[in-house]
């Protein structure tokens, strides 16, 4: 066949635009573009328009005032006197800590439960099955605040540890856990190298994250050692070493030593507070995620083909390693990617806090600053760009992970 | 294209909202019925009784008002509002007047534009602990876990009172009047602090309401009032001269028993030119010239209000204190109708 059906040659004409496939979805496209671009162009020249009439605009200038209120949980200094930026701050900070404390509990909850609820134990898969429908099925706030009221109305107020034969006791003598919160023994430096308190702890971390180093390190020459020599040799004393002897050594030298808390007045002070409502928090949100992450675990594991399992025993490999070599490595790309929605999903539920009165960033900057200041449209507007940040950041990192652990194709 | 669907959004609720200028009245007329921000439930002054009708000391304002604008004071739409919500509710036009037990400040007035029109309740910050603590006074709370209800004035005077008496404290914010309740109950703080008439409501409810004290001690000023939006002159004066009408009433010894008999005309002038007997006091407002006499009609004057809402014959129990009349060494006192 010489003929070929060449498309007809010729000069572009308009009518194209709508009769010529070719253009034709091009066209729409620009004109969907444009009708959406024109749509917002008249939501915010509405918005500025009507601001203005009300005799409003927008300002950021309330960041920099006294903010006037205290705020029970702060990682960094804060007081009445502070701005309101460093209450957004302290805010910020405190969403950031519930997040990234449950997004670990909930990723161990949800692999126990995940990989238990494949047990061949009848009761054991069983009440995995019945712990995932049960906390999936209720709203996370409804267990926000069952979890708090309980924890309120069950443990005792400091009022029952007083006295000489007091209603309660301190868990060990040194710990207490009352219906405000639990109270630990707390560290403290009696011959500190900074002034600065945390600074302190920026050297205890780097000292660790230094030993995590040499012990991948003596990790890696065993490794060595044992390809060329056949033989591993022991290590496990020189990687204890490793971890315990520089950071014991700096907290010896920094003279560590432990605040006991006791009851003074109204409340227990001294010692370290873990607020209710940090733990309320806390815990629901990671009981509740957990059930969606052992999910998610559940279906990766499943997704890796019978087969693998069963060659790889025929290998002689035991089903401890069959697990950890085989089906894991395989079924962690098939968790990973709807792992990272429930970490979002974590960061974004943080905001109920203010729930159990936690303060995160919507409870402050996003109730009593914007309460306080008026500032509804620039407050929420701060706060969609924070979580907007944060998520798109937990994002990247998984993926970065992600993309380190899936199907190399070459 | 990230930016879209939150731009749209926002713009779409603001756009809403711009919409609520212009002239109040109108919009009221023509909607038949007033749309009145109250608190989402405070036994005494905003709360629905066992049959789900609103009752209390700011409803029966709301009541007013709507008796003195459209002639019948059932034609109210209650809109309840919490401490956060209640003024992108009023600025929105979502609601046409606010009678929420709204501290009158400084900012709210000039910042925040809107129009106090008055004070209906004179009222301060108090605390509340429970007897068995032995706490006399305020000044003895040094490093004590208060309760307090979040986006109100009240955390800002807690704030300050402990610091210019310098002492510690622990605040533990809580979004509403009944799960603060709950908290100070089941001993998670120790104090609960708020207006010394909510803290009244609050402890009238209690099982155990002996077992609970106010203390002496008022850290602050808190003139609760109406308000409504700046900007429309003729219906803040409406609202305004609503309550004064109210007050005017009680002082003029205008009840909603006599009303009827007061209105075939009596030898004071001043009570002839409130219920429109004489002169055109309505029709200077935009209204009929019996609005005052409809306003009182709804629920009585501003002392039959008081005493079947919070005064001391309720489970509330507020005595008038600085709410009586100035005739009687209070603070109500309203200008003169002429």
């Amino acid at each position: 066949m010489a003929i070929t059906s060449d498309p007809p040659k010729g000069g572009f004409r308009v009518g194209m635009l709508f009769s010529d496939t070719r253009y034709r979805s091009l066209t729409f496209q620009a004109i969907a573009a444009i009708l959406l671009a024109l749509a917002i162009w008249y939501l915010g020249s509405n918005l500025l328009q009507n601001l203005a009439a009300a005799g409003l605009n927008i300002s950021y200038d309330f960041l920099g005032e006294p903010a006037g209120y205290d705020i029970n949980q702060r990682l960094i200094e804060y007081d009445s006197r502070s701005s309101h930026g460093a209450a957004a701050i302290v805010g910020v900070l405190n969403t950031l800590l519930v997040s990234v404390l449950a997004c670990v509990t909930a990723t161990v909850f949800g692999v126990l439960a995940g990989v238990l609820r494949l047990s061949p134990n009848w009761l054991v898969a069983k009440l995995m099955a019945f712990y995932v429908e049960i906390f999936r099925n209720i709203p996370v706030l409804i267990w926000i605040i069952i979890i708090f009221t309980i924890m309120t109305t069950v443990l005792p107020g400091p009022r029952a540890f007083r006295g000489d034969d007091p209603a309660s006791t301190m868990f060990l003598g040194v710990a207490a856990f009352t219906n405000r919160g639990v109270y630990m023994p707390g560290p403290v430096f009696n011959n500190p190298l900074f002034a600065v308190g945390f600074l302190n702890w920026f050297l205890v971390i780097a000292v660790l994250i230094g030993s995590f180093f040499g012990a991948r390190g003596v990790a890696k020459w065993a490794t060595n050692v044992q390809f060329e020599t056949g033989i591993r040799p022991t290590t496990w004393y020189f990687t204890v070493a490793i971890w315990l002897l520089p950071v014991v050594l700096l907290l010896l030298f920094m003279g560590l030593s432990w605040n006991i808390p006791e009851l003074k007045g109204f409340n227990f002070t001294g010692g370290l507070k873990i607020g209710g409502p940090l733990i309320a928090l806390w815990f629901a949100l990671s009981i509740y995620t957990g059930a969606f992450i052992a999910e998610n675990v559940r279906a990766g594991i499943q997704a890796v083909s019978k087969g693998q399992t069963e060659a790889a025993a025929a290998l002689g490999l035991r089903p401890g390693r069959v697990m950890n070599l085989v089906v894991l490595p395989q079924a962690l790309r098939v968790i990973i990617p709807p792992l990272i929605s429930q970490y979002l999903n974590i960061t974004k539920n943080s905001s109920l806090a203010i729930a159990v009165g936690y303060a995160d960033i919507t409870a402050t900057l996003g109730g009593i600053t914007l309460n306080q200041t008026g500032r509804a449209i620039e407050c929420v507007l701060l706060l969609m760009l924070f979580y907007l940040t944060i998520s798109l950041l937990i994002s990247f990192f998984i993926n970065i992970y992600n993309n380190a652990i899936k199907l190399k194709e070459r | 294209m990230k930016a879209t669907p939150f731009l749209s959004t926002m713009s779409a609720a603001v756009f809403v909202a711009g919409m609520a200028t212009g002239a109040t009245l109108d919009d009221v007329r023509a909607n038949g019925e007033l749309k009145c921000g109250v608190s989402t439930g405070l036994v005494g002054f905003a709360a629905p009784d066992a049959s789900g009708r609103w009752e209390g000391f700011d409803v029966s304002f709301c009541r007013s008002v709507a008796a003195a604008v459209l002639g019948d004071p059932e034609k109210v739409q209650f809109v309840p509002t919490t401490g956060k919500t209640r003024f992108t509710a009023l600025a929105s036009g979502e609601v046409d007047l606010l009678a929420r037990n709204t501290t009158w400040t400084f900012s709210r007035d000039v910042d925040l534009k809107f129009s106090f029109i008055g004070v209906n309740y004179y009222d301060g910050q108090g605390f509340m602990v429970p007897k068995e603590l032995g706490v006399a006074s305020a000044k003895d709370l040094d490093g004590a876990t208060v309760c307090i209800q979040t986006g109100t004035t009240t955390e800002l005077n807690l704030a300050d009172f402990f610091r210019s008496n310098n002492i510690s404290y622990e605040p533990v914010p809580i979004e509403t009047n009944a799960e603060a309740q709950q908290q100070y109950l089941s001993g998670a703080c120790d104090v609960y602090t708020t207006d010394a008439s909510g803290l009244a409501a609050t402890r009238a409810s209690f099982e155990n309401a002996d077992e609970h004290v106010l203390l002496p001690e008022i850290i602050s000023k808190e003139p609760l009032g109406p308000l409504v939006r700046h900007g429309d002159d003729q219906w803040s004066d409406i609202v305004r001269w609503t309550l004064n009408a109210l007050v005017t009433a009680e002082e003029l010894g205008v009840t909603s028993a006599n009303l009827a008999e007061m209105q075939k005309g009596t030898n004071n002038p001043e009570i002839n030119r409130l219920l429109g007997t004489e002169g055109d006091l309505g029709a200077m407002l935009g209204l009929d010239a019996d609005w005052a006499m409809k306003a009182i009609g709804a629920e009585g004057n501003y002392g039959e209000v008081f005493e079947k809402t919070i005064g001391e014959a309720t489970p509330i129990g507020l005595a008038r204190g600085l709410n009586a009349q100035w005739t009687q060494g209070g603070l109500i006192y309203s200008p003169p109708f002429r």
